[in-house]
């Protein structure tokens, strides 16, 4: 309780902080960054349809301020200024002795560099929608509601708390839910969207009871409170463990880590500019970020460290493996994200904190592109099956030259960025297995060089098959118009320069993330220089293998008459974990477990107090004969005649039921004025 | 004014709906018009007396009653005419202010049949007092007679306006909550004999409060919780909501649902939970596994629902069950968080009924699997419908998160004589639970708004987007719904200290059982 009490006084009442003397004018501002898209929201849901614009326009200046602001706030940061830090009590009971929630900003570097990802893409894909969701039915609530996705998703990265963390962290999956699910007429759709959030919600229980857990333990929910307490060891031991795995449960669904992976590749039903910004580039970091922002608690914690990296290499193989054999671009895109997603968390798993949260910056720009990318083709060819493209590189050239950069930097292909982060966290991994000699960082390590190779081999496959060969779709396919092929060339280019803030010694992205507390934990310097061209080397042998596979076939292999058809198959159904869900527990609860429920309610518990009415009658005749007939219902029917009832309640008065009951009644009271008469 | 200042005020809060019942008795039945006009007007004063109390209220001191009055009512049993509200009991009589005036002003759009609307008005009327009543009283025999009040209009109004098996629905609902109510006044009773000097007043009882040995406070509780249990309802005490709430005319559904259901869980901690404070204890684990069993069963009921109304009901056994976790408790958060939960519920689920009524109104049916398409059809309803359920399942930002969330928040660290083992296993069943709502909730706006328009209703007829009255009748619910979300000390803020006052009683019996046990020794 001291604790709070000091921390209380610390960051409580409107007082600002000691910190904020240092902070610069950026500190006055900062909150407008989460708070215009909210406004922004409103807006457009109650004045969207009026506007000129259909709303576009208020979510585009809201958000384009917003990235104004984050770049001014990020110079502010490099240049030196302090962290923003301010709080207020959102509601507190017994004037904070016994609970205190805050509403609290805190804007550090790792804030910052989020904001600039999530309000750089979210401006992009605002723009790039313009085209893409012209003429939709619902135009006005898709920005209205990318909007509030937006600021839900600042909102949850400012916070200064878990509590609010956890607001913003579910509100951005009802905005998930809702994009998804946006194309509704078709029921496919939806029930995309009701997966994509039971499955979260999964998560989102366990995350809750994490946040409570930690609360408990460090009696207050401010993370860098709590983050301060693990390290110095004041909160410790088998709790602690509990309470960080049960925050990594919030991660593995939000995030797409095995087992609860399953609704990513279904939350493609959306719009694809919501699967470039929700879906690839943003909120599916949440998981990360929050792990992050916990990490010396997560460090502190046991095993808990361990757990999180071979969760993440399990997921990063198993969902490159997925994204080899599927034929719906989005979905191999999805899948990739799942893997990719999965490499920050290893890398946050084995200790590589810079590398993770440099791969999610990196990672953001190039995956958005490539969804940007698919939405381009899809838009122009009306399928997302690669079996109806082909041959696009002579339609699309804008679209091809972007995409090639997208999956070369997604492949780790130098220059481009995605070769710099990648690069980290295998390097991060092997120096965690040789110096720290954890077991899981092994893990990490072999099933990272696997994946890599895979990740080169299914982006290939993609291109070659999308871009080479024949036409085999319908129609004239043609490029897009500039609000579609500019955020495409913007993202091209942040994919190839991007990845040099990271670049070996030099680069100053070590400077600005860093784990907390530690100085210049930093990039890994010569230590590592045969691991880049080794990965180099797997890579380009990837795209070697998928060249001669798919644009040459050189082999004609059929895998389903091979000695592993069975193997392909258990892919093909992704491994039935999604009909183990479905067969196994959303159906059974659906129908016959809840119709079993309701048996029992009709049949059994409202049975004895119907079947309790009949038995008092069949007890009760002899009386009711006698005393009834002549002297009740005399009372009654005169009693009735008075308050004017309808017939049907007099009928229903008269048949003899007020007294079943009636005699019920009596007899319980009885009973229970002999148990006081015992006393 | 001195009058209104000295408490006075809260009385005609309290009676100027019956008033507005009396003074129908003049007006002609075929004055329709008129008669909605009188009735929302002096619904609409109530509530405009209820404003202006909460302008008199001191917030600052809100765990102590105000605005009391304490007047000699039945010298021979010493029972008194004593009202006063607290931080407790403030928020639910606004809310039940506030929501039977929106039903009367939901009455301009539609009465159903047989029509009657002078009766149907009065009856409503009544009704509002009865449960105004029952949250201002603060004698039992007081308390008593307004509990019981409410259950004669709404047993005409389910009774008469209500569907096809209202005869049935109407009796149980009658019968099943006068039983408990029965066994409810044996506990009052009881508690009166053992009091010295005796007495039926809630305060004084308070201070005398623990009396008599454990084994009778455990008896006189389970006498108040056979009563309250059954009015909130806990599982297994159940069934006549469904039925009642299906049958019920909307109008009875939203007040059934918003306010009558908390009286129970009111009665719980304005009465048996500081008045036997020891009994509480003991009872708090029986409490919180009926309530985590109704969480679970309820939501799964609800998979099972094809009437969209009968949904909505045993949704309510669920929130319900969220409510009396929270109580279960013990805790500052679990007590608050009922507290939350029984407006935000009372707002929620209210919406929800009132959209379940015009839905029928429009499509004259409940039937899930015909319904669908709404956003597409009436994109304003639908848009709703879908705002609400999401309210209904939990979302941070809305109304329905803050008390599911302070429930099981209390159970992680329950009060210190209760099984702390227990309660994170009833902390983990309630999480599953919220799963299964959002399941449940977000599988009927897939059915019934989303999707494609159903061919029978394609073409439209009578079928129209939100009308006046509804908008009036229903923005102020939404708009609540919102700011309880976002700024939740707007409740906590007057919740608390009151929920503090209590927790001292709590407190002080169990040191004075310590003391006693230790004495001894």
């Amino acid at each position: 309780m001291n604790r709070l009490l000091l921390f209380a006084q610390e960051h409580g009442g409107e007082a600002e902080t000691a910190e904020h003397a240092a902070t610069g004018a950026i500190g006055n501002v900062i909150w407008l960054v989460p708070l215009l898209p909210v406004l922004s929201f409103f807006v457009i849901l109650f004045l969207g349809k009026r506007m000129k614009s259909k709303g576009h326009a208020v979510g585009i200046a809201a958000v384009g301020i917003g990235l104004l602001i984050s770049l001014i706030g990020f110079v502010e940061l490099a240049r030196g200024k302090g962290i923003v830090q301010r709080s207020w009590t959102w509601f507190e009971f017994a004037g904070g002795e016994s609970l205190k929630i805050e509403f609290g900003m805190h804007y550090d570097f790792l804030t910052a560099v989020m904001f600039v990802v999530v309000t750089t893409i979210s401006l992009l894909v605002h723009i790039y929608s313009t085209e893409y969701m012209h003429g939709d039915k619902r135009y006005t609530f898709f920005y209205a509601m990318l909007s509030l996705f937006t600021g839900s998703m600042l909102l949850m990265l400012i916070a200064n708390n878990l509590m609010m963390l956890f607001v913003g962290w579910e509100l951005v999956g009802v905005c998930s839910y809702f994009l998804i699910s946006h194309y509704w007429e078709e029921k496919e759709n939806s029930s995309a969207g009701i997966k994509a959030f039971i499955t979260n919600r999964v998560g989102d229980v366990s995350l809750l009871f994490g946040i409570f857990a930690m609360g408990a333990l460090g009696h207050t929910f401010n993370i860098f409170e709590l983050n301060h307490l693990a390290e110095e060891g004041e909160i410790h031991g088998t709790g602690l463990t509990i309470a960080a795995l049960l925050l990594f449960g919030g991660a593995v669904s939000k995030s797409a880590q095995f087992p609860l992976y399953v609704w990513l590749p279904d939350a493609m039903a959306g719009p694809t500019p919501i699967s470039a910004l929700i879906h690839a580039a943003t909120m599916v970091v949440a998981g990360i970020y929050m792990v992050a922002r916990m990490f010396l608690v997560f460090e502190h914690a046991g095993a808990a460290l361990d757990v999180v990296a071979i969760i993440a290499a399990i997921t990063m193989l198993l969902a490159a493996i997925l994204a080899l054999v599927q034929d719906d671009i989005k979905k191999v895109l999805a899948y990739s994200t799942i893997s990719q997603l999965a490499y920050m968390m290893a890398a946050l798993g084995v200790g590589a904190y810079t590398a993770a949260i440099f791969h999610l910056f990196t990672h953001a720009f190039f995956k958005a592109l490539l969804f940007l990318g698919a939405g381009s083709l899809i838009h122009a060819v009306h399928s997302n099956n690669m079996s109806d493209m082909g041959g696009l590189r002579k339609f699309m050239p804008h679209t091809f030259r972007t995409f090639i950069i997208g999956s070369l930097a997604l492949a780790g292909i130098f220059p481009l960025a995605g070769f710099f982060s990648k690069d980290e966290i295998i390097g991060g991994a092997l120096r965690s297995a040789s110096e720290g000699n954890r077991a899981s960082a092994w893990v990490v390590l072999i099933s990272g060089t696997i994946t890599a190779f895979l990740t080169a081999l299914y982006m290939t496959r993609a291109c070659v098959k999308t871009f080479w060969g024949e036409y085999r779709g319908q129609g004239h396919p043609h490029e897009a118009g500039g609000a579609m092929v500019t955020p495409l060339w913007i993202l091209a280019g942040a994919a190839v320069v991007v990845g040099f803030l990271g670049f070996p010694v030099i680069g100053p992205f070590a400077d600005w993330i860093n784990v907390p507390g530690e100085e210049h934990h930093g990039f890994s310097t010569l230590y590592n220089v045969v691991l880049p061209i080794a990965a180099t080397i797997v890579a380009a042998a990837a795209i070697f293998l998928g060249l001669l596979l798919f644009l040459r076939k050189r082999w004609d292999i059929d895998i389903l008459a091979g000695p592993f058809a069975w193997a392909y198959r258990f892919v093909e159904n992704r491994y039935y974990l999604d009909d183990f869900y479905l067969n196994g527990v959303v159906r059974p609860v659906q129908y016959p477990i809840s119709r079993g429920t309701y048996w029992t309610n009709q049949k059994i518990l409202d049975g004895v107090v119907n079947g309790a009415a009949t038995a008092t009658v069949a007890l009760a005749q002899p009386t009711y004969a006698v005393i009834d007939r002549q002297v009740v219902d005399f009372a009654v029917n005169g009693a009735a005649g008075l308050t004017g009832a309808s017939g049907g309640l007099l009928r229903y008065i008269q048949s003899g039921n007020i007294q079943r009951y009636a005699a019920v009644l009596f007899a319980a009271v009885a009973i229970f004025v002999a148990a006081f008469a015992l006393t | 004014m001195e009058w209104f200042d000295n408490g006075w005020g809260l009385s005609l809060a309290t009676f100027l709906p019956a008033l507005g019942a009396i003074a129908l008795l003049f007006i002609p039945p075929t004055q329709e018009q008129f008669i909605r006009f009188v009735g929302t007007l002096f619904a609409g004063l109530a509530l405009l007396v209820g404003v202006i109390l909460l302008d008199q209220f001191d917030f600052a001191n809100a765990g102590a009653i105000q605005l009391d009055v304490n007047a000699e009512w039945i010298t021979q049993i010493n029972s008194r005419y004593h009202i006063g509200v607290d931080g407790m009991s403030l928020p639910l009589l606004v809310l039940s202010l506030l929501v039977s005036f929106l039903c009367t002003i939901y009455m301009w759009f539609h009465i159903p049949a047989p029509g009657k609307t002078k009766a149907f008005m009065a009856l409503v009327l009544i009704l509002e007092t009865g449960m105004n009543g029952s949250f201002v009283a603060l004698d039992l025999i007081l308390f008593f007679i307004f509990f019981e009040i409410v259950l004669v209009p709404m047993y005409f109004l389910i009774g008469i306006w209500g569907g096809p098996r209202r005869e049935y629905a109407a009796v149980k609902f009658f019968l099943y909550t006068l039983f408990g109510s029965i066994f409810m006044l044996l506990g009052f009773l009881a508690m009166y004999f053992q009091s010295e000097p005796r007495t039926f007043d809630m305060l004084a009882l308070r201070d005398q409060a623990p009396f008599g040995s454990e084994l009778f406070q455990n008896i006189a509780f389970l006498g108040l919780f056979l009563g309250f249990a059954i009015k909130v309802p806990m599982w297994p005490f159940h069934t006549w909501l469904p039925d009642a709430h299906t049958e019920a005319p909307t109008v009875g559904s939203v007040l059934l649902a918003a306010i009558m259901l908390k009286m129970g869980t009111y009665g719980f901690i304005r009465i048996a939970l500081p008045l036997l404070p020891d009994a509480a204890v003991n009872y708090a684990p029986i409490i919180g596994v009926l309530s985590v069993i109704a969480i679970i069963y309820g939501a799964l009921c609800c998979f099972a629902q094809t009437d969209l109304k009968r949904l909505i009901a045993f949704s309510s056994v669920g929130h319900m069950g969220f409510v009396m976790l929270g109580i279960a408790t013990l805790t500052d958060e679990g007590i608050n968080g009922a507290i939350f939960g029984m407006v935000a519920h009372g707002l929620i689920t209210g919406m929800l009924f009132f959209l379940a009524g015009s839905m029928h109104e429009r499509y004259h049916t409940r039937e899930i699997a015909d319904l669908g398409g709404m956003l597409q059809q009436i994109p304003r309803f639908g848009s709703v419908f879908a705002f609400a359920a999401i309210a209904s399942l939990g979302l941070p930002g809305l109304a329905g998160f803050w008390g599911e969330m302070l429930a099981l928040l209390g159970s992680y660290n329950p009060h210190p004589g209760l099984s702390e083992g227990l309660f994170r296993v009833l902390m983990v069943g309630g999480g599953i639970g919220t799963v299964l709502t959002a399941g449940y909730l977000l599988w009927t706006v897939q059915r019934v708004v989303q999707g494609r328009v159903p061919e029978k209703f394609a073409e439209g007829h009578g079928i129209h987007d939100v009308v006046r009255p509804e908008w009036l009748a229903w923005a102020p619910l939404l708009i609540l719904i919102l700011a309880a979300g976002v700024y939740p000390k707007l409740l906590l803020g007057v919740t608390d200290a009151a929920v503090q006052a209590l927790l001292g009683v709590l407190d002080g019996a169990a040191e004075g059982a310590a003391a006693a046990a230790d004495g001894g020794h």
